[in-house]
């Protein structure tokens, strides 16, 4: 199964952490300097106010007067902070006589020690804490922190927080320790250390409005939907107290639909729900084949019924698959080969 | 196909008519759908959407080369042949019944779109007249006197006419098989020439004629030339009624599929079948009825959407059929998606479990939009 879409953290590589210092301060620092001139610059061309140009003006009088057509947002111009572009890099760690600053140095990985001997002492507190409520006999705090909405900092995260390089195995130590240290009861003691350590997880369940049913003149409850199916678009509106009569582009689904399958993509949505002749349906469609006009049409009636009906049935609908966009569409040809997977054919001479 | 209908089989043509003839009232739930009159004449609006049977030597008798494929089919697998009764063809019979026999032939144009059962309405009417005792002209489809004709010989009769023997042999068959008892009956009056030698003199009967365009092919179409007069100018004087009933009658007026050994297009006009259908089919007769179908579906060179007289008669052949009484025949309606859906639930056409259920129903009337024949190619592998 191929991962459709993935984190910027997952992708984005830490250059930072690795190897010595690649520029100065005083390099950073003039860069630094030039970026402000050249954005009071740039505000002067653009007409604006110097003071008060914001990073995202900055993007866009770039954008105004550098037009790229390059696909990747990455290759295009840009002009940023110098702290954004050169990615941070430890000083030097040690003084003019040679002696390392840090007492850790000499292990390689010190700030992941110093991290490590840290947290273990957070938990060493908890639990003396822990200990002296029991010794005095006083109920421990037990106030359940919301795991579900949180997550641990990702390799990527924690290295960049460091500006050290660290190994999987490192990684999971530490995260064992952070879960022990948070299984403790009186755990709220170090919440505000722990807090440093955990993102909250992006709110996975949005929640899709469903639109309220509308009512047209003659009092009869309808609603619309939308739907897409590799370059077809479709627009359904579904009417209540119908008699199962459906409508494509003003024409009859027997005629405009002369295939079975596409009538049966047309049926599920109603047939799922048991609703078969209780709605009638007309719809607009343009773009696209056959097969795709018939998913798309069937995307978009799922769509439209969703506010006829109860949210577990939505529910049972997402599941069903009625409700997801399918992404699939033609694959690019590719140089070199007949089609996007066929190879020319093979000569051996 | 034929196994599902194998258990029946020998349940007996017997027990099934004996039990058919009884109009048990609506607690025997197939008694429903069926209805025990198989003489059309006395269809009346409470046997609409009802299916009525016609024992099975009768529809050989009538019905040599009339009944659409598929329904031959559905005969042979069902072991009787059952026909819904609609709202147009009740239409037609009552017209039929009530006209004046005096006056010049009226024409039916029935028409509709694909699969709403046109032919079967024409076969209604055929039916319902042979048991009234009409002669019967049936030409099963004019499509096919129109293209694939592999032979076509120039015409002896007349010089700039091509002559279709096969086609016009095997409905020469057909039409002594179905109206034997006519052409004993009907004498000719002239006296017409075959070739050089042959020729048939007056007050033979007309079974003469026929016979000898069965043997000697060369002269089948002119036998058949022969015959349409004869029978044209004789229903006149009154004694019997004549049902001119030809299906796919935008063939006559289209273009063919044909061509002359110089590959230039044959136009229907120089065909003497299609030229002597057309002389029939023009209402300079009286004493009996026409009624022709639309078909788009073996029709030449017409889009697939058309449907209406206009678009497939094209205009010369709307002006010759001019005062037409049209005919629509619709999709099912719900009445009678209930009664074919019953009937083939009776007959254990439809073996899936789920067809068996009222959601199972929906979904048939849904994909099949009440049409009558996506309902059959749908039922077909359930």
């Amino acid at each position: 199964l191929r991962l459709i879409c993935t984190t910027t953290a997952v992708q984005r590589k830490n250059a930072g952490a690795s190897g010595p210092e690649k520029y100065t301060e005083a390099f950073i620092k003039k860069q630094i300097e030039e970026f402000n001139l050249g954005k009071r610059h740039l505000a002067n061309m653009m007409g604006e106010d110097p003071e008060t140009f914001t990073q995202e003006d900055i993007d866009r009088a770039i954008a105004y007067l550098f037009p790229s057509g390059l696909f990747d947002k990455q290759a295009r111009p840009l002009m940023k902070h110098p702290t954004e572009v050169f990615p941070e890099q430890r000083k030097i760690q040690w003084g003019e006589d040679g002696r390392p600053f840090h007492f850790l140095f000499y292990t390689g990985k010190q700030s992941y020690y110093s991290l490590m001997h840290e947290t273990y002492e957070k938990f060493l507190n908890v639990q003396k804490h822990q200990d002296e409520l029991i010794a005095q006999d006083l109920p421990l705090q037990k106030e359940k922190r919301n795991l579900a909405g949180s997550r641990w900092l990702t390799k990527i995260e924690l290295e960049e927080m460091l500006v050290e390089k660290m190994s999987d195995d490192d990684y999971s130590r530490f995260i064992r320790l952070l879960e022990k240290l948070v299984a403790l009861p009186c755990a709220d003691l170090e919440e505000k250390y722990i807090q440093k350590f955990s993102k909250e997880v992006p709110a996975q369940l949005q929640k899709v409005l469903i639109e309220p049913l509308q009512y047209d003149e003659r009092g009869v409850a309808f609603s619309t939907g939308e739907g897409r199916r590799k370059t077809a678009s479709a627009t359904a509106v579904v009417y209540d107290n119908g008699t199962g009569k459906i409508t494509v582009n003003g024409i009859d689904i027997l005629h405009y639909f002369p295939v079975l399958q596409d009538r049966e993509q047309l049926l599920f949505p109603f047939q799922f729900l048991g609703r078969i002749g209780k709605h009638d349906m007309v719809c607009t469609v343009s773009g696209g084949g056959r097969s795709a006009q018939a998913g798309a049409i069937r995307l978009a009636s799922a769509k439209a019924l969703r506010s006829f009906v109860t949210e577990k049935e939505v529910e049972f609908m997402r599941q069903a698959g009625l409700l997801t966009v399918d992404p699939r569409v033609k694959e690019r040809k590719k140089p070199g080969q007949e089609g996007p997977r066929r190879k020319f054919t093979w000569k051996k001479r | 196909q034929l196994d599902h209908g194998c258990a029946l089989h020998t349940a007996a043509r017997g027990g099934l008519s004996s039990v058919s003839s009884q109009d048990v009232p609506a607690e025997n739930p197939r008694a429903v759908f069926h209805t025990s009159e198989s003489d059309p004449a006395k269809h009346t609006e409470q046997h609409e959407g009802r299916l009525y049977n016609i024992p099975l030597e009768e529809v050989k008798a009538v019905f040599p080369h009339g009944l659409p494929y598929r329904f031959q089919q559905q005969i042979q697998t069902f072991n009787e042949a059952r026909v819904m009764v609609r709202k147009p063809a009740l239409e037609l019979l009552a017209y039929l019944k009530g006209s004046n026999f005096a006056h010049p032939a009226v024409r039916y144009v029935i028409y509709g779109e694909r699969g709403t059962g046109k032919t079967m309405t024409l076969c209604h009417v055929v039916h319902y007249c042979s048991r009234q005792g009409w002669l019967v002209l049936h030409i099963p489809d004019a499509h096919l006197w129109v293209k694939n004709c592999k032979e076509l010989l120039q015409s002896s009769y007349k010089k700039d006419r091509l002559d279709q023997p096969l086609q016009a042999s095997v409905w020469l068959k057909n039409f002594k098989s179905s109206n034997e008892r006519f052409l004993q009956e009907i004498k000719t009056q002239k006296k017409y020439m075959w070739g050089k030698q042959e020729s048939t003199e007056e007050g033979r009967p007309l079974g003469e004629v026929v016979e000898q365009g069965l043997a000697r092919v060369r002269s089948a179409s002119d036998a058949v030339g022969v015959v349409l007069r004869e029978i044209k100018q004789q229903s006149h004087r009154g004694s019997f009624r004549l049902l001119v009933a030809v299906d796919g009658v935008n063939a006559l007026w289209g273009r063919t599929s044909l061509r002359k050994e110089d590959k230039s297009p044959v136009s229907p006009e120089e065909l003497t079948l299609v030229h002597n259908l057309r002389k029939m089919v023009r209402n300079d007769w009286s004493g009996g009825a026409i009624v022709t179908t639309l078909s788009q579906t073996g029709s030449l060179f017409k889009p697939s959407s058309a449907y209406t007289p206009q678009e497939l008669l094209g205009k010369e052949g709307f002006d010759a059929l001019d005062p037409f009484v049209p005919i629509p025949v619709p999709n099912y309606s719900p009445r009678e998606f209930e009664s074919c859906y019953g009937y083939y639930l009776e007959r254990k056409w439809l073996q899936h479990e789920k067809a068996h259920t009222e959601d199972g129903k929906a979904e048939l009337r849904f994909l099949s939009g009440s049409n009558p024949r996506q309902l059959d190619r749908l039922a077909g592998p359930l």
